[in-house]
């Protein structure tokens, strides 16, 4: 049984390294700027961690097909070199694996969180609600109008609150259900909850960020590919969380351009 | 469980209840000579080590509620400061006072019960060796009864538990710490059962009193946390 | 002379019922009761995970008899989506609390641990026996919540604030649902503080004559290590449950923020912080899945040892890594945060000691497999869930690589990659410390032996499937696939749905396998085998020095003396491959402590 033990920990170890090794189910293609280095950050990982998976599975196989059932006369032994050897194999190769991965890895997150937004980003506000996402863009005058959480009104399709009435920055918001940017332009993305916890997930995008109801979020990303990606919710925030998404899509400059003068005139 | 007459523990004359409670938990981790076989059969009694994982336990409880009260204080700009109700120094008083009663309690107890002689306290060894903790009994309730009357205070002025922030703060910790003080409370109550007994075990008397003293140290912890942040 | 037992609380065996098997001060009867605790939770855990398989492989499916759970949350036998986070939220609880916390440390420790340390009982037999009946009345709140009109709460096992915190505006269940799962929580708290002063006492003041803290087996430290992080852990989770339940039932806001907007109502709360919640939940919740883990390290390096005929490479190597992970657990706990919004430089900081902590593990896992090597080896039930334990925990430990660097993170957070991870260590790894276990002390606690059979079947079944169940887990998160969703309905989800349903079958086939074990447990305990002796397994700590079952105060009438390590195994010039810890025999393996 011992020797059974031990074969179906390799296969087990294998087999589960396959799907890793086929690409059978890849992470979605990464169409940002700084995805790059998360992408070399992760394959790094996958490498280092994948060796240590197979190595150690097919360490504790060979161990456990090697030393069970022993006879009678057998003698037990000790591993070569002590415990003294594994201490510092372990600090020597793991902690300079943890070291560079968490200074290497600390360059990926910075280029995310560390660098300020590009002066001509175009800002966009998103705000998450139970169960969708409203988008927001300041219009001409580049301002977002301020928000009157005692007015959101769902009914009137008000859902950030404005009052286009008395706040002169509110008239020419642009308020859609859909989000649009333009390619290779960085984004200033402004990140408000109407309600309760939500977060901001699109895996193309490389970009993954809580929202904090009471602390407005901001993040910045730039797109390199044109086409239509989900924005899906990962924090869970009610029973329609599953189905909380928005489709963003990432247009020429043109066809942003015009698609935010149909949207400016749908207000 | 025992119903013996209760002898007269063995007193270490060189080991006053003020100077710690015996062997202590950690000196027989291994003997100094290290030779195991000589390991000693006595160890420390367990109320002495237990008391301190109780008051570890109570510790880290009021250092998560310290931190929540400073996050939330940063988070928003809605703290409404006010002045801490009078009444509070005065039982300030009264609980350290209780301290310091309890710690009469203890010798009166030591000497009743060690057969500690001296001429000059014969007349005090005569007296009910729980007096003193009578005293601290009832000092301790009256600690109570003057924070329940600072609570009704602020209450009858309009200041309840939602009314702000620093008021949810002052109300959660005030009686988080008067409810830990009932269970101290309960403690000496159990002291003063067992000694008219006799069958009160010195280290029950001192895992209460580091308890009560510990109540005692936290107040003057939490009136500085209030008095500083509220 | 002055005895050790001088200390204890002297109670007699009881005779009545009552006193012997429902409010016993026994530590022996209360790891049972524990163990009966847990037990019943795990197979509820284990029903509601089948629930929600089925669900999320076969969404449209009408369960037989649903509805006969709940009307409202499962009309003609389908799960509504509400329901669905209700049940994945109350198997969340249940199993991280009542199963994960509850049998591995309250069961096992509070039957062997003062066996092991050479006590007649903990020095707190009250104090014990509230423990396990405040535990108890934890679960009943649980339990209850499932009959409340709107359900139980569905905010998950983490109850992240604002949503848990603003009543029943957020959703099903959010009010009293939310209430009662506080109070489960806050209770639970309190039974395990008042368990962990017991386990720490014992460990500290009640050892027998020659029982140094060297000494002890490696069961008795983890147990001493798992109440030690409990103290800390549970002492903070405690006072979060108070805030929590205040801003429900008394109009606080410590964790909801201004000018929050629930259907078109403005919800009256004010300048609460969202990520206190957090901090102070994390504080505990990391530790907290290193009391899981820990105690299950000790058990299985126990009955690897006792099975391999030799000590660990190194005895105190490994209780220091174990030591080393106890301490860092309380630095690491932002990692659950990476993407919360809190400081993005906070990130960079968690994810360090996160890093590090793959050390110690690492340094474990090596030790136990430099120890196989050269061992001899016996196969049984207990040997095979070690061994099992061994490959889950390197495969759930793997993934942990990716999960503590904040920029990979920004793709796995909130993906079934985290699933996975935790439910390798967690669902399957400490799931097989406790199986292991109860196969290796079921003969000392009952005086019977487990059908070894059926023992290995579970084993197989349960080894095979788990994996099948969890590694495609990561797969799934890597490709982006978002946890805690009912449904699959996104566009690039919609393909993985296929996994899902293989997972499925995986998890109705390992459910079986658990079955077959609670069989085995039941029908071993009345009709099992009678164990041949004290010591079937030939094992050198005091447990296999005892009669069996123990008699009520352990040792009957001479309390043991102990003159060697806990790992006498195979030591040169000895009678036996095995010196008992109380043997008088004058042989001493090189490296034993003198």
């Amino acid at each position: 049984m011992a020797k059974l033990l031990a074969v179906t920990i390799v296969v087990i170890a294998i087999a589960s390294a396959i799907p890793i090794v086929a690409h059978m189910w890849p992470m979605p293609q990464d169409i940002s700027t700084h995805g790059h280095l998360i992408d070399e950050q992760y394959a790094d990982t996958m490498l280092e961690a994948g060796i240590s998976f197979l190595a150690s599975q097919l360490l504790l196989a060979f161990f456990i097909w090697k030393f069970s059932n022993p006879k009678p006369g057998d003698k037990v032994k000790s591993f070569p070199g002590g415990a003294a050897g594994l201490v510092i194999a372990a600090f020597l190769l793991v902690g300079t694996e943890c070291l560079a991965l968490g200074v290497f890895g600390a360059k990926a997150w910075a280029s995310v969180y560390f660098t300020p937004p590009a002066a001509d980003a175009v800002p966009v506000q998103v705000q998450a609600g139970q169960f969708a996402f409203y988008f927001r863009y300041p219009g001409p005058d580049g301002t977002f109008g301020p928000l009157h959480a005692d007015q959101i009104n769902e009914a009137n399709a008000n859902f950030y609150g404005l009052d286009t009435t008395h706040d002169q920055d509110s008239k020419d918001d642009i308020v859609t259900a859909e989000m649009a940017i333009p390619v290779n332009r960085e984004i200033h993305l402004l990140m408000h909850s109407k309600d309760v916890g939500h977060s901001f997930y699109v895996p193309e995008l490389r970009v993954q960020q809580d929202f904090v109801p009471g602390l407005d979020v901001a993040l910045h990303f730039t797109a390199t590919k044109v086409g239509k990606y989900e924005i899906v919710c990962t924090q869970l925030c009610g029973l329609g969380h599953y189905n909380m998404k928005a489709y963003l899509e990432v247009k020429s400059q043109e066809d942003y351009d015009s698609w935010i003068k149909q949207q400016a005139a749908l207000q | 469980m025992a119903t013996t007459v209760h002898e007269p523990p063995k007193i270490d004359l060189d080991r006053l209840p003020s100077q710690g409670s015996g062997n202590g938990g950690w000196r027989n981790l291994t003997p100094a000579n290290g030779d195991l076989r000589q390991l000693k059969d006595s160890s420390p009694p367990p109320a002495s080590t237990g008391i301190w994982v109780g008051l570890a336990a109570i510790t880290m409880s009021f250092a998560a509620f310290t931190s929540a009260l400073i996050v939330r204080q940063g988070a928003a700009q809605d703290w409404r400061h006010f002045t801490l109700p009078p009444v509070l120094y005065l039982n300030t008083l009264v609980i350290v006072a209780s301290s310091v009663t309890l710690e009469l309690a203890r010798r009166q107890i030591a000497a009743f019960m060690g057969g500690l002689r001296d001429e000059g306290t014969d007349k005090a060894q005569a007296a009910n060796p729980a007096r003193w903790l009578y005293i601290t009994l009832f000092l301790g309730l009256l600690f109570v009864a003057g924070q329940t009357f600072a609570w009704m205070q602020l209450k009858s002025q309009g200041f309840g538990l939602a009314t702000n922030v620093s008021y949810s703060f002052f109300y959660v910790l005030t009686v988080a710490h008067a409810f830990h003080v009932f269970g101290g409370l309960g403690g000496l109550v159990r002291v003063i059962v067992k000694l008219n007994k006799s069958v009160l075990r010195r280290s029950t008397l001192v895992a209460t009193s580091r308890y009560w003293h510990f109540m005692g140290v936290l107040w003057l912890y939490l009136l500085l946390l209030l008095w500083m942040k509220l | 002379m002055h005895d050790m037992s001088a200390h204890a609380v002297h109670h007699g065996a009881p005779t009545s019922f009552i006193r012997k098997h429902v409010f016993s001060l026994d530590h022996k009867v209360i790891g049972k009761q524990y163990y009966a605790l847990a037990l019943v939770a795990a197979l509820l855990g284990m029903f509601l995970s089948w629930l929600m398989r089925i669900h999320l492989g076969f969404g449209s499916f009408a369960i037989p008899g649903l509805h006969l759970l709940s009307s409202t949350g499962a009309p003609g036998n389908v799960m509504t989506p509400e329901y669905y986070l209700q049940l994945m939220t109350m198997h969340g609880t249940i199993m991280v609390f009542f199963v994960l916390t509850t049998a591995p440390f309250a069961a096992f420790g509070n039957f062997f641990l003062p066996i092991q340390t050479g006590a007649e009982d903990m020095p707190f037999p009250h104090f014990n026996m509230m423990s396990f009946w405040v535990t108890f009345a934890a679960f009943l709140p649980i339990v209850a919540s499932f009959f409340l009109s709107d359900g139980p709460t569905l905010g998950g096992w983490t109850q992240y604030a604002p949503l848990s915190a603003i009543g029943s505006a957020g959703g099903p269940g959010e009010g009293l649902g939310v209430v009662l799962w506080a109070t489960s929580i806050g209770l639970f708290c309190i039974g395990q503080l008042l368990g962990s002063l017991n386990f720490i006492t014992t460990t500290l003041d009640m050892r027998c004559k020659g029982m140094s803290l060297m000494r002890l087996p490696l069961t008795a430290w983890a147990w001493f290590l798992t109440s030690v992080m409990g103290l800390a852990a549970f002492a903070v989770l405690m006072p979060a449950t108070i805030l929590l339940i205040l801003d429900h039932v008394a109009g606080t806001s410590f964790f909801v923020a201004s000018n929050l907007v629930i259907n078109d109502h403005l919800l009256p709360h004010s300048g609460g912080s969202t990520l206190l919640w957090q901090h102070l939940f994390w504080f505990f919740g990391h530790p907290e899945v290193y009391i899981a883990i820990v105690p299950g390290m000790g058990i299985v390096s126990h009955i690897l040892i006792t099975n391999m005929r030799r000590p660990m490479l190194s005895h105190r190597v490994l209780l220091y890594s174990m030591a080393a992970l106890v301490v860092l657990s309380y630095m690491v706990y932002g990692h659950h945060m990476f993407v919360s919004g809190m400081n993005p430089v906070s990130s960079l900081a968690f994810s360090f000691p996160t890093l590090v902590i793959t050390i110690p593990s690492t340094i474990i896992v090596l030790i136990w497999l430099g120890s196989l090597y050269g061992s001899k080896l016996r196969i049984n039930s207990a040997s095979l869930f070690s061994l099992g334990f061994v490959s889950m925990f390197i495969s759930g430990g793997v993934s942990g690589f990716f999960l503590a660097q904040p920029s990979i993170d920004i793709m796995l957070h909130a993906t079934y990659f985290v699933v996975g991870h935790f439910h390798l260590v967690m669902g399957v790894a400490a799931m097989f410390g406790i199986f292991a276990g109860t196969y290796f002390w079921f003969p000392k606690m009952t005086g019977r032996m487990m059908n070894e059979t059926l023992g290995k079947v579970h084993f197989w079944m349960s080894f095979v499937g788990a994996y099948c169940i969890f590694m495609p887990f990561h797969y799934l998160g890597i490709a982006g696939n978002v946890r805690r969703y009912q449904a699959f309905t996104d566009d690039y989800l919609i393909p993985l749905i296929p996994v899902h349903k293989f997972i499925t079958v995986a998890a109705l086939f390992t459910g079986v396998a658990q079955l077959i074990f609670l069989y085995n447990l039941i029908h071993s305990r009345f009709k099992g085998e009678i164990a041949p002796n004290d010591n079937p397994w030939q094992g050198t700590s005091l447990e296999w020095s005892t009669a069996t079952p123990p008699p009520h105060n352990n040792f009957g009438d001479k309390m043991p003396v102990v003159y060697h390590d806990p790992y006498q195994y195979s030591v040169e010039g000895a009678s036996t491959d095995y010196i008992m810890q109380t043997s008088p025999e004058n042989v001493h393996s090189p490296d034993e402590e003198k």
